[in-house]
C-alpha cells in the first residue's frame, strides 16, 4: 500500500473511532443522569432527562440518606456513604421525591 | 439533700473537682441545680429510691470518623451504668438502636444491651431503625409492648411512663410526628391518672422546638403537652440530637441525652445534623446517659447526666 494511502486509511479510522466513541458516551451519559446528596441537599434538585434514562442517586454525606417517590414509584434502602441507587423512568412527568429520614431534603425529575 | 444545706462555696468547690455530672432537683415545677461528685455520695440520695437510666442513639452499624469503634464505647457505656451505686429499676433506650436498620445490626445491639444489669429495658425507635419504612426488624424484636404500634405505656415505682414514636410520619419540613390516633390514645391514657402522679413521656424526637431547620422538634407535640400539663411533675425524655438540651415550662422538664456513639454540632452549626468528628482523646466527654431519680417524698424527679469520662 502506498504511504498517501496509508495516511488516508489512517485518517478515516480515526475519524471513524472518532466518531464511534461519541456516539458510546452520548449513550451512556452517566455523569449527566447523576443526583448527588450532599450536605443533606440533592444535587442538582431538579433534573431533566427523556423517558427511558436512568438517574442515578450517590450518597457523599456522612450521614444515611433515602430516596422515596412521593407517588410511590420508587424507594431506596438505606443509603450508607458512597452508596447509590438507580431508577429508570420509562414514561413522561414530573417525579418528585425526598430523603425519608431528612424529609426537609426534596428534589424532581422532569421526564420528557 | 435540701439546698440550703449546701453554700455556694460548696457547690463551686464541688463542680470544681472535675465532676461529671448534672444534678437538678425538680419539685412542684421549679428546677434547682446542685453539685454532684464523679463517684456519687450515696448518702445524697435518700435510700430505697427507685432509678431509670436513659441510653440513646446507640447507633450500631456506624463506622464514620466521628467513632470508627461503635460497639467500644456502647460497651463501655454499658459497662457505666452497671459499675454505678445502686442498680437500675430499669433503662429506656431512646431510639436510634441502630444506624441502618439492618438484621445483623439490631441483633448485635441486643446482644450489647443484654449485659445491662437492669430487670427491665424499654425502647422506642429513632428515624434511624425504620428506614425501610415499616421498620419490621424493629417491630419485631421491640413491637411486643405496644402491639406494633410504637406507643405504649407502663407504671413503675409510681411512676406513670409513657412511650411515643415521632418517627414514621414525618412532615415535609422535616419535623416528627405523633398523629392523631396516637394523640387521641394518650389523651385517654392520662385522663384517670391523679394530677400528683409523677409522668416520665419517652421519645426519640425532641417533643419540643429545638432547632426546627434542622428537623428538631415535633410538629404536634403542643397537643400531647396539652394533655399533661395538669400534673404536678412531667419529665420528657428524648434523644435524636446527640448533646444536652434541656428546657422548664411550668411543671414540664424537657431534656434530650447524649449518643453513645458521636456527637452532633450545636444548632446550626454546620451543613445539618450529621456527625461531628471532635478529637478522640475527647470523644468519651461528649458521649454519655442520663440518670433519673424519683424522690420518694412530693413527686420529685432529678436528672443527672453522666459522660463517659
Amino acid at each position: 500500500m502506498s504511504a498517501r494511502l496509508l495516511r488516508s486509511v489512517a485518517i478515516v479510522a480515526s475519524l471513524t473511532m472518532i466518531s464511534v466513541t461519541s456516539s458510546v458516551w452520548a449513550e451512556q451519559p452517566a455523569d449527566h443522569n447523576t443526583v448527588v446528596l450532599k450536605n443533606f441537599h440533592f444535587g442538582p434538585a431538579s433534573l431533566s432527562i427523556s423517558a427511558g434514562e436512568t438517574v442515578t442517586w450517590t450518597n457523599m454525606d456522612e450521614e444515611p440518606h433515602t430516596v422515596v417517590s412521593d407517588a410511590g414509584l420508587f424507594r431506596s434502602g438505606a443509603l450508607d456513604e458512597h452508596e447509590s441507587f438507580s431508577f429508570k423512568f420509562d414514561k413522561p412527568g414530573t417525579y418528585g421525591f425526598i430523603c425519608s429520614i431528612h424529609p426537609q431534603m426534596r428534589g424532581v425529575i422532569v421526564v420528557k | 439533700m435540701k439546698n440550703s444545706d449546701h453554700t455556694r462555696r460548696d457547690v463551686l468547690r464541688c463542680l470544681g473537682a472535675g465532676g461529671a455530672g448534672t444534678l437538678f432537683f425538680l419539685s412542684g415545677g421549679v428546677l434547682t441545680p446542685a453539685a454532684l461528685a464523679r463517684n456519687a455520695d450515696d448518702r445524697a440520695t435518700p435510700s430505697g429510691v427507685p432509678l431509670f437510666l436513659q441510653i440513646s442513639d446507640t447507633h450500631i452499624g456506624f463506622k464514620g470518623a466521628a467513632n470508627p469503634d461503635v460497639p467500644g464505647t456502647v460497651r463501655r457505656t454499658v459497662e457505666l451504668m452497671n459499675t454505678l451505686p445502686r442498680k437500675p429499676g430499669l433503662v429506656l433506650h431512646t431510639g436510634d438502636i441502630t444506624h441502618l436498620s439492618k438484621a445483623d445490626e439490631f441483633d448485635f445491639a441486643q446482644q450489647l444491651l443484654s449485659d445491662l444489669h437492669a430487670s427491665e429495658i424499654h425502647t422506642v425507635p429513632g428515624e434511624h431503625d425504620v428506614i425501610d419504612g415499616p421498620g419490621k426488624e424493629y417491630f419485631d424484636r421491640f413491637g411486643g409492648p405496644s402491639k406494633n404500634r410504637g406507643y405504649y405505656s407502663f407504671d413503675h415505682s409510681g411512676v406513670h411512663f409513657v412511650a411515643l414514636i415521632n418517627v414514621m410520619n414525618f412532615k415535609p419540613n422535616g419535623l416528627g410526628a405523633l398523629g392523631d390516633e396516637q394523640l387521641e390514645w394518650l389523651e385517654k391514657d392520662v385522663r384517670g391518672l391523679g394530677s400528683s402522679t409523677p409522668i416520665v413521656v419517652f421519645a426519640h424526637m425532641p417533643l419540643w422546638s429545638v432547632y426546627e431547620p434542622w428537623g428538631w422538634g415535633t410538629g404536634d407535640a403542643d397537643r400531647a403537652m396539652g394533655y399533661l400539663r395538669r400534673f404536678g411533675s412531667v419529665t420528657v425524655l428524648n434523644g435524636h440530637i446527640h448533646q444536652i438540651v434541656s428546657k422548664v415550662e411550668g411543671n414540664i422538664t424537657f431534656h434530650t441525652a447524649r449518643s453513645a456513639a458521636y456527637p452532633q454540632p450545636a444548632a446550626g452549626n454546620g451543613m445539618g445534623p450529621g456527625p461531628l468528628t471532635v478529637p478522640m482523646e475527647q470523644l468519651p466527654a461528649f458521649l454519655g446517659i442520663t440518670s433519673v431519680t424519683v424522690r420518694e417524698d412530693a413527686h420529685a424527679i432529678s436528672l443527672s447526666d453522666i459522660p463517659l469520662a
